[in-house]
């Protein structure tokens, strides 16, 4: 298991929900199509995606997911990042892409 | 927004730079889907008053009189030449040559609109152009129309009352339902519902959870109501997310009031998809949705007609023997 804030704190991405972070991961699924999360991502998974609104959200509650990353500094609306706080889910933004975000993930997990 | 007053022959008109107060990213979904699935051929104006290139300025000044209109397209049979203002008019009167023929002063550095452009794009147009109207073109670059601002703000008026007229009618809906048996929940999906997406599966898994279900069934559940309340969102004219839970299983059926589905083995195909790019771009439409529903389903059903489909997944409460897990 690895630390949410190790995201903020290595990584330097910034997180746009306002509860605190206590949350760990133990994996990530890098996605932008919410059917395919939906079927194949993990649970504690992080989501490392493009798509900034709701239904991110809604996928990554349903499968339990810790949180979401929004790449290529992607904003999201307001609805987004209230839906986010009340299921108790983390919103990082970074500029960088899914790729990148993807492999610096990757080594955080100490998967490469 | 800035604001400038022309006094015209007596007439005050309101001369407003405000572009229509809507922005085509991040607005809601409901209005999001509006200005995409409206075309330019849907909001504008059919009847357009133009005149020839010999026709005259003071014809022009006529015209936009006699029609209150504030810009007058110059065409030759449907081939758009030019266009004159309300501006170029008011320079002709300064300047005293009301009388000359419209071919010399008409806008002839033109920009203009495809009929079948979503509106979102003629929104965008607006705000990038500052000008208060925008010829319109078929494929075949013919004159076809003219958009003004007023056009596109009236019939997003219409179109958002329907919207709120079908939401009232479906929250009544799920209220009286609601209230039936304990063990069977139902859940109101409105078509291109995008922002209330999710709150079906929410309230299954929610249920699942406190009746204690093993987590990897909750998982299946929620897989299974979510892409079924999707189909609705996306595809269907509106329908209803029903959780029926049994003590062995919970049924989670689907029915929605048509279109219907066009070929079911296409629909069961990975991949296949026939969302639209508005659609694809909000991360649906993968092609994953009811194959998902199917490889979580103990049983599954499917029944589709133009009036409607129905589908039924069937998932068992206990974890199967067939699961090489352990105990």
């Amino acid at each position: 298991m690895t630390k949410l804030t190790a995201v903020l704190e290595k990584l330097g991405y910034t997180q746009l929900t306002s509860k605190e972070i206590s949350h760990t991961f133990s994996g990530a699924y890098t996605s932008d199509l919410l059917s395919d999360v939906m079927g194949n991502a993990e649970e504690g998974s992080l989501l490392i995606t493009i798509q900034a609104h709701k239904n991110s959200v809604a996928v990554a509650s349903l499968i339990g997911m810790p949180a979401i990353i929004l790449c290529n500094g992607r904003t999201p609306n307001d609805d987004m990042i209230e839906a986010a706080d009340q299921e108790n889910i983390a919103i990082l933004s970074t500029t960088d892409s899914q790729f990148v975000s993807s492999y610096k993930i990757a080594q955080l997990l100490g998967l490469m | 927004m800035s604001l400038s007053f022309l006094k015209y022959k007596g007439q005050c008109i309101l001369h407003t730079m405000a572009v229509i107060p809507i922005n085509t990213y991040n607005s809601p979904t409901v209005i999001l889907e509006l200005i995409y699935r409206l075309k330019v051929k849907d909001v504008m104006t059919k009847d357009v008053k133009s005149v020839s290139r010999t026709s005259t300025m003071r014809e022009v000044q006529h015209l936009m009189r006699e029609h209150s209109i504030t810009g007058v397209p110059v065409a030759q049979k449907k081939r758009l030449l030019g266009i004159v203002s309300m501006d170029d008019i008011m320079q002709a009167l300064d300047y005293g040559y009301i009388n000359d023929v419209v071919e010399k002063h008409m806008t002839k550095k033109l920009i203009v609109l495809e009929e079948d452009m979503p509106v979102s794009f003629a929104i965008s147009y607006f705000d990038r152009y500052r000008y208060h109207r925008f010829p319109v073109l078929n494929k075949h670059k013919e004159l076809v129309g003219m958009v003004t601002t007023r056009d596109i703000s009236s019939r997003l008026l219409v179109e958002m009352n329907k919207e709120v007229e079908n939401l009232e009618r479906m929250n009544q809906h799920t209220l009286t339902s609601e209230g039936m048996t304990k063990h069977i929940q139902s859940f109101a999906i409105l078509k291109h519902d995008f922002e209330n997406a999710g709150f079906a599966s929410t309230e299954i898994k929610k249920w699942l959870k406190k009746n204690d279900v093993p987590s990897q069934i909750i998982r299946r559940a929620a897989i299974a109501s979510y892409e079924l309340e999707m189909n609705i969102v996306v595809h269907s004219n509106g329908g209803r997310i029903i959780a029926q839970y049994g003590p062995d299983e919970v049924l989670i059926i689907s029915e929605d009031r048509g279109p219907g589905i066009e070929s079911v083995e296409d629909a069961m195909t990975q991949g296949f998809s026939t969302a639209t790019e508005w659609i694809r771009s909000l991360g649906f439409g993968a092609g994953m949705g009811l194959p998902n529903v199917q490889s979580v389903s103990d049983d599954f059903t499917i029944r589709s007609s133009t009036k409607g489909t129905i589908v039924t997944s069937t998932i068992a409460l206990q974890q199967q023997t067939k699961e090489n897990e352990d105990d």
